[in-house]
């Protein structure tokens, strides 16, 4: 067993391997052997995880600290896995759901001329995802951090010659950027106050070094690296633009994986969390807000993606809560099981894309469950787990949340209620995407003939809807093997847990349920409906709803406020003060110079002899003034 | 009456300043070369002078140097001139201007 | 009182030959000028004990340079007679400016006092310390110079070889033939 713990590197060495062979030999292998064996790498990579993770299913078992290459040991920056059973499940989340997207991508992908330049960056991805999870210290983890920012510009921007698509790859890396900062600060403070980068030095000490302030400040940058990473306010903005990029790196990079960083990173700094109750309140509250903001965006969009972009962000705001009060089993869970819906939504919106001639706008669709019943279907079953419906995956996580908010009291019935109505917002938009897609008239253009995706795409939908169906069963109150399996790694930890005893339960959790069956039906019965009755619902809602389609134009907003100015100074820079100021003073000295060279320039007038008549003046002047030196 | 080193000083004088006045005056470089070594000469002459008034040879080894270097100096100076008459067919240092600024 | 003698007629030609290096419109008789001056300053150098530097003075300056330059005069032509307008600008001010600055420094240096040391010094002199013999100023060439003194013969090295690469007739050919009215 040891062996093949020892042996877990290769669960960041497969897919990296994978990434280098295809760059040099991706396109010799073509079109799909490519994608294939991308695929086969991710795929054994879960395979030597999944192996490597069975200790932990058995129960109570330590982290195993492999050291890969000392790197800079004084400052506890080395290449180091941490392999405890948060990183095993991440790695699991990332290695599973990562092979059935490699895998839907070979269809995806078809008839792209970069498709093997596609598996690369996937691939690429996934190397950096791992290293992210599994890394032993903060600053491995910061380099997985900014390789995964990296490989989602790639692939945001992987069909670059759309200006769209750039500029969509631009905003997600600056938007990261600005939350990286903040990161970036606040391991400067844990690596004052500890001396050390590493999870032992830093986590196990950190009762016994930090202040109640410090840590409330690191837990308050981690905050701000976390929001750009996970999407959450007021850094979300570059997630629905990062839509632009193919479908299957928005389920991967930009629903399963990439944006939990931020979740994950708090799990792990669980112990500093601890010691500020502030600071995870903050969390929490941003969690809140964002789970209520991006879920009332997500109703008014027409766009197939960007509904599951905004939902994705409010979902995450959902996780946030749990990291922010301390229900970090439940944060887990719900990023588990999120992972495997919003996979299978995002994937499903994809077969749809790619059935339809890349048509995205939903008012579009409809009717498109005859011609593709597996997608439709598939998709129903992530709707309905995402809505929160009994028992499916979705309904066991947020409930846990939920109920766990309820269990702290005080400020977590806030939270409580906030998450309640967003949960019932989510069933109605998702109800109301599936809806407006799969049922009622078709109202696609002429010429398109919607078909069933190719085997390759169904499989990983198929997959993640069984997932979807049962993956919720892990940890309920009748059997909480998550809770357990996570147990070593959350040790010495008071978690929040939902209230005790069933009635509590029954109450919660009915509650749950009956706000997301009226999200459900009520969203059914207004979309259901022909396309006119959908305008009579919209004008009822007036303003709200132009301002939900608008997503609050907290773009306009931005752009007046930070973009605006920004450009604004540049252009004061760039074309006042450069030109004026600093050419101007260079041009000043230069015609200074030019204007003195002027006055004496007749000076050389090129005659030997007038040289020489001055260089006597010039050498009769010293003379005289050493003699009249010596006189006086 | 007795030469006192100031005769020698002034004859040094009156001779540096003729040739200083031939180099400014006369535009021919072969004679304004000359005009050096009469300053070069007149610069020597003082230097004995002081040399014999301090009671030194220190004044008689600077004008030893004064010659070798002088000696160098016109070497190549004339080689200057003999190659610039080559490709000018002039001496005269008027007609040669192209570094006027 | 005989050195007030030999002063007397080396003065005067030394000065005449000056005179005529500046004045004379052909260079030839500008080089006599200068021999004739050279040579009447060796003897002034003998008159002052300076025996080695007024020898090797006559046989360097008077033999080899001059020759040189009777020589030099002689291979680019004896130029066409000096313009004595001056077309220059500003020469003559300036001219005019330098001269009598040497003049008022001169007439500073003579009645400021402060220099009687070497201008007025009348008897104290040491024959013996500044017999410049042969063996007398080797032996300070030689011990205290020497240093300098190889130098002197790195620079003459280094004087021959800039005179050979510059009079050399390598390289591109000559662009302008020498004029035969001038030469002639």
């Amino acid at each position: 067993m040891n062996a093949i713990i020892d042996s877990v590197w290769l669960v960041i060495a497969l897919p990296l391997a994978g990434a280098v062979g295809l760059h040099f030999g991706g396109r010799r292998l073509g079109e799909p052997m490519a994608g294939y064996v991308a695929t086969a790498l991710i795929g054994a990579a879960f395979a030597v995880a999944a192996i490597a993770a069975v200790p932990f299913i058995q129960g109570g078992e330590q982290a195993t600290h492999i050291m890969l290459w000392e790197w800079m040991p004084s400052l506890g920056a080395n290449l180091e896995i941490q392999w405890d059973s948060l990183s095993a499940l991440m790695t699991l989340i990332v290695t599973g759901v990562g092979t059935l997207i490699h895998l839907y991508s070979v269809g995806y992908m078809h008839g792209d001329e970069r498709f093997h330049r596609f598996f690369v960056d996937l691939n690429l991805f996934a190397a950096s995802m791992l290293t992210l999870v599994l890394a032993g210290n903060f600053a491995m983890l910061f380099l997985g951090w900014e390789l995964v920012g990296l490989c989602s510009y790639l692939l945001v921007s992987f069909w670059y010659t759309r200006p769209s698509a750039a500029a969509a790859g631009k905003k997600a890396f600056i938007v990261n950027r600005i939350g990286d900062v903040g990161f970036m600060v606040g391991l400067m403070v844990v690596f004052a106050s500890f001396g050390t980068l590493s999870y032992t030095g830093v986590l196990d000490r950190a009762g016994d070094v930090l202040s109640t302030g410090t840590a409330t400040a690191v837990g308050l940058l981690f905050l701000v690296g976390a929001a750009g990473k996970s999407a959450q306010i007021p850094l979300y903005v570059w997630l629905p633009d990062a839509m632009e990029g193919p479908t299957p790196v928005s389920a991967l990079i930009h629903a399963a994986t990439m944006v939990t960083a931020g979740v994950y990173v708090i799990a792990r700094s669980a112990p500093i969390y601890t010691l500020a109750p502030t600071a995870g309140m903050v969390v929490a509250t941003v969690g809140a807000l964002t789970a209520i903001w991006a879920a009332s965006i997500a109703i008014a969009q027409n766009d197939i993606k960007k509904v599951l972009a905004y939902s994705t962000i409010s979902q995450l705001g959902y996780m946030f809560i749990a990291v922010g009060i301390g229900a970090y089993t439940a944060a887990m869970f719900h990023l588990m099981t999120h992972a495997f819906f919003k996979g299978l939504l995002f994937l499903g919106s994809g077969s749809v894309i790619h059935a339809m001639d890349d048509e995205q706008d939903m008012r579009k669709l409809g009717g498109l469950f005859r011609a593709m019943p597996v997608t439709a279907l598939t998709m129903l079953i992530g709707t309905l787990a995402i809505s929160g419906i009994v028992p499916l995956a979705g309904f066991w996580s947020k409930d846990e949340i939920l109920a766990s908010a309820f269990g702290m009291g005080g400020y977590g019935y806030a939270l409580w209620l906030v998450g309640l109505i967003a949960a019932l917002l989510t069933a109605f938009y998702m109800t109301r995407q599936w809806v407006m897609v799969f049922l009622g008239e078709s109202r696609w253009e002429d010429g398109v003939h919607p078909h069933e995706s190719p085997r390759s795409m169904t499989v990983p939908l198929l997959v993640l809807a069984v997932l979807s169906l049962v993956g919720g069963l892990v940890n309920t109150p009748f059997r909480f093997t998550l809770e357990h399996f996570l147990a070593p790694a959350f040790e010495g930890i008071s978690q929040i847990h939902p209230p005790e005893g069933w009635t509590s339960f029954l109450i919660l959790a009915g509650l749950s349920l009956l706000a997301a069956v009226i999200g459900v039906a009520s969203g059914y019965l207004v979309y259901r409906r022909p396309t006119e009755s959908w305008a009579r619902f919209q004008d009822q809602l007036g303003g709200l709803w132009t301002q939900w389609e608008n997503a609050y134009n907290i773009d306009d907003l931005y752009g007046a406020l930070l973009v605006a100015p920004g450009k604004r100074a540049t252009e004061v820079a760039a074309f006042t003060f450069d030109t004026r100021v600093i050419d101007g003073a260079a041009t000043g000295v230069a015609a200074l110079v030019r204007r003195i060279g002027g006055a004496i320039q007749p000076l050389q007038s090129g005659f030997v002899r007038n040289y020489a008549a001055l260089f006597l003046i010039g050498t009769v002047a010293v003379v005289a003034w050493l003699v009249i030196g010596v006189w006086f | 009456m007795i030469v006192t080193a100031g005769w020698y000083m002034g004859l040094a004088a009156i001779l540096f300043a003729i040739g200083a006045l031939g180099i400014l005056i006369r535009r021919n470089a072969l004679v304004m070369f000359m005009c050096v070594e009469l300053m070069l000469n007149a610069v020597n002459l003082t230097l004995i002078s002081a040399g014999r008034e301090l009671g030194t040879l220190d004044g008689q080894v600077s004008v030893f140097f004064v010659l070798v270097v002088a000696a160098a100096e016109v070497v190549v100076g004339l080689a200057i001139l003999v190659s610039v008459f080559r490709n000018r067919a002039t001496a005269s240092v008027d007609e040669l201007a192209e570094l006027s600024g | 009182m005989a050195e007030v003698i030999i002063f007397g007629l080396m003065a005067l030609p030394a000065l005449a030959g000056g005179v005529t290096v500046v004045l004379a419109r052909n260079p030839v008789y500008g080089a006599m000028g200068l021999l004739g001056s050279m040579l009447a300053l060796g003897v002034l150098y003998v008159a002052q004990l300076a025996h080695f530097i007024a020898a090797i003075h006559v046989v360097v300056y008077a033999g080899a340079v001059m020759t040189l330059f009777l020589f030099v005069i002689m291979l680019i032509g004896v130029d066409r007679a000096d313009d004595q307008n001056e077309r220059l600008p500003r020469q003559r001010q300036l001219v005019i400016l330098g001269v009598l600055g040497i003049v008022a420094t001169a007439f500073a240096v003579a009645f400021s006092g402060r220099f009687s040391w070497v201008i007025a010094a009348t008897g104290e002199r040491i024959p013996q310390a500044t017999n410049g013999t042969t063996v007398a100023l080797a032996r300070v060439l030689f011990s205290d110079w020497v240093l300098a003194f190889e130098a002197t013969a790195l620079l003459l090295t280094i004087g021959s070889a800039g005179a050979i690469a510059l009079a050399s007739r390598r390289g591109k050919p000559v662009d302008l033939p020498i004029d035969p009215e001038v030469t002639s």
